[in-house]
């Protein structure tokens, strides 16, 4: 059976109302879930005596193209069976709050600082939320969308042919 | 710098009064190699705690990747892990492969996997020689590090740089090798074995360098798959996960080679692993070669890969393909991709959101230096400070990787 439709199954069944899509994004099974339920989410596929996914691959943070929303982004790996999962979560821009999962995998404590670094995503009861790559004085979230890496008030450099 | 701190306990009030003294570890510290900096808390020559920051070289390379076409954001991974940039390079064509479904022909595969071996040599030599320096043994460094020289000249023959390399395309390479890259890599395969014994012999059982590094910074398999420890340090650990074997990428299913595997995950177990990497990057390219299919270099792809010179003056449609690549305006299709390689250092991960236009919507890049250094603070409690350095040198930490 494919991986997308054992662990949909699995997702379904115990977290009936939570899953908001499933889908096979090139070799990847993505699912989308809701932000609340994340943390409960992430516990379960860890625990699960046959998904076992007990290694996080990597987290990080996006923005949707409307600017409203953020979401944390979570790899997921299963070394022995060689299952690998992307899960996704979105919420409000203006109230980026989602639980750790540092209790579940503690390589999470630097991506989630570096997630939050770049997106001031905040994550509840991190162990020491700081910045981590960029100063301590910063007050903006530079990998937010309305941060435009050049100036966009500079006319010599637009290139309207192309539509920039 | 010192205060005092009172330790308490359940019966006893106060058992004992200890003076620790901060001591500032890098940022620019020759032991450090690279630009790290960590607070320590020491007491005496003991390391009581560590306090890592990390970040000063940093130099946005996701928000510089969303502002840039596709095919000039290979330089940007050349930047990261600069010991082993070939591999970066490849892994970023490979994700870009990926997302618009591009099938490479073998005879371009098979050039790749001889590119990331030899890089993996080059990482490995480093890593390897410094942790020498590092116990004192300054021989083997001086002797092995020809061999990374020789290694670069190959390089720099395929595309003219050594350390930033930035070498083939998308879709394969520019050209086919020339005579020269032969020879040199003839030379090489020959010749790199005997050095190789040479800084095995001087090493690997030398009873003070033994000493030094066996119980050095050791860590559980359990607790390096919980730091998100890949590559030659998980391996050292006992776990045998390479992506090579696990995510076959470019033709690697056709090769024959061993995973080496340590018991311990201390220094001495980081060291022999890497040793014997090396030997089996040898075989693989050995074997490269020896079975290397005919065909094209490059895959057909017309939008992403540079026409010849002679048609771009000649012919229309050449010249408008070259014209945009160049330029930068090959729209990718819509798309979500993570790819991932087995770098010098472990995963190396690339997560590509692509909104269909000329650049990426977001990449995001997992660095394994930047995920397995964090375990430092933790392995460096309680060893000396002489050990944190080996430790630190034997994880191959990469200032470049790190703060991407």
């Amino acid at each position: 059976m494919e991986l997308l439709e054992i662990v949909s199954a699995k997702l379904n069944e115990r977290f009936p109302d939570e899953i908001e899509s499933a889908a096979l994004l090139y070799d990847y099974p993505v699912f989308t879930v809701k932000k609340d339920s994340m943390h409960d989410v992430l516990k379960f596929l860890k625990e699960d005596e046959e998904l076992n996914f007990h290694f996080l691959t990597t987290l990080c943070g996006v923005q949707t193209p409307d600017e409203k929303q953020l979401g944390v982004v979570y790899h997921l790996h299963n070394m022995p069976k060689n299952y690998r999962i992307r899960l996704k979560t979105f919420f409000d821009i203006n109230k980026p709050e989602i639980p750790t999962v540092t209790d579940l995998y503690p390589t999470a404590n630097w991506m989630e600082r570096e997630t939050y670094d770049f997106f001031g995503v905040r994550f509840k009861g991190h162990p020491n939320l700081k910045r981590i790559l960029n100063v301590d004085e910063m007050d903006i979230f530079p990998m937010r969308k309305e941060y435009p890496l050049e100036d966009q008030a500079r006319t010599d450099k637009k290139d309207d042919m192309f539509g920039r | 710098m010192s205060k005092k701190e009172t330790v308490y306990s359940i019966n006893q009030e106060v058992i004992e009064e200890k003076e620790y003294s901060t001591l500032n570890l890098g940022p620019t510290h020759p032991a450090t190699h690279g630009i790290f900096q960590n607070v320590l808390k020491m007491d005496g020559e003991i390391i009581h705690e560590a306090t890592p920051t990390i970040g000063y070289i940093h130099r946005a390379f996701e928000k510089l990747a969303e502002r840039r076409p596709y095919a000039q954001i290979t330089p940007i991974t050349d930047r990261m892990n600069y010991c082993s940039s070939p591999i970066n390079n490849m892994g970023w064509y490979m994700t870009v492969e990926k997302l618009i479904g591009a099938e490479i022909p073998k005879r371009a595969q098979y050039h790749r996997v001889i590119i990331m071996e030899l890089a993996r040599i080059a990482d490995h030599i480093i890593c390897n020689s410094v942790i020498g320096v590092d116990t004192g043994a300054m021989t083997g460094f001086l002797y092995i590090f020809q061999w990374r020289e020789k290694i670069y000249e190959i390089f720099e023959e395929i595309c003219g740089a050594r350390l930033t390399t930035n070498i083939g395309r998308i879709g394969g390479f520019d050209k086919e090798w020339n005579k020269k890259t032969w020879d040199l890599l003839d030379i090489f395969l020959k010749d790199f074995p005997a050095g190789l014994k040479e800084f095995s012999n001087l090493l690997e059982r030398n009873k003070i360098f033994m000493d030094r590094t066996v119980n050095c910074g050791p860590i559980s398999a359990e607790k390096a798959l919980g730091y998100g420890f890949t590559g030659p340090n998980l391996r050292a650990a006992g776990v045998d996960y390479d992506v090579r074997v696990m995510n076959p990428y470019s033709s690697y299913e056709d090769f024959t080679f061993t995973i080496p595997v340590g018991t311990q995950g201390d220094t001495y177990d980081r060291f022999m692993v890497r040793q014997h990497e090396m030997w089996q990057s040898l075989s693989i390219i050995e074997q490269a070669i020896k079975k290397m299919p005919e065909g094209l270099m490059h895959a057909d792809l017309p939008d992403f890969y540079l026409p010849p010179k002679e048609e771009v003056y000649n012919n229309m449609e050449a010249l408008i393909y070259h014209f945009k690549i160049v330029m930068g305006e090959t729209d990718v299709p819509v798309g979500e991709v993570y790819h991932c390689v087995e770098g010098g250092n472990g995963e190396l991960g690339f997560y590509c959101i692509s909104d269909g236009g000329r650049t990426p919507y977001r990449l995001h890049f997992r660095r394994p230096c930047f995920i397995y250094y964090q375990a430092y603070s933790e392995m460096v409690k309680g060893i000396m400070l002489s050990d944190a350095i080996l430790t630190m040198s034997s994880m191959n930490v990469i200032a470049g990787e790190l703060d991407s």
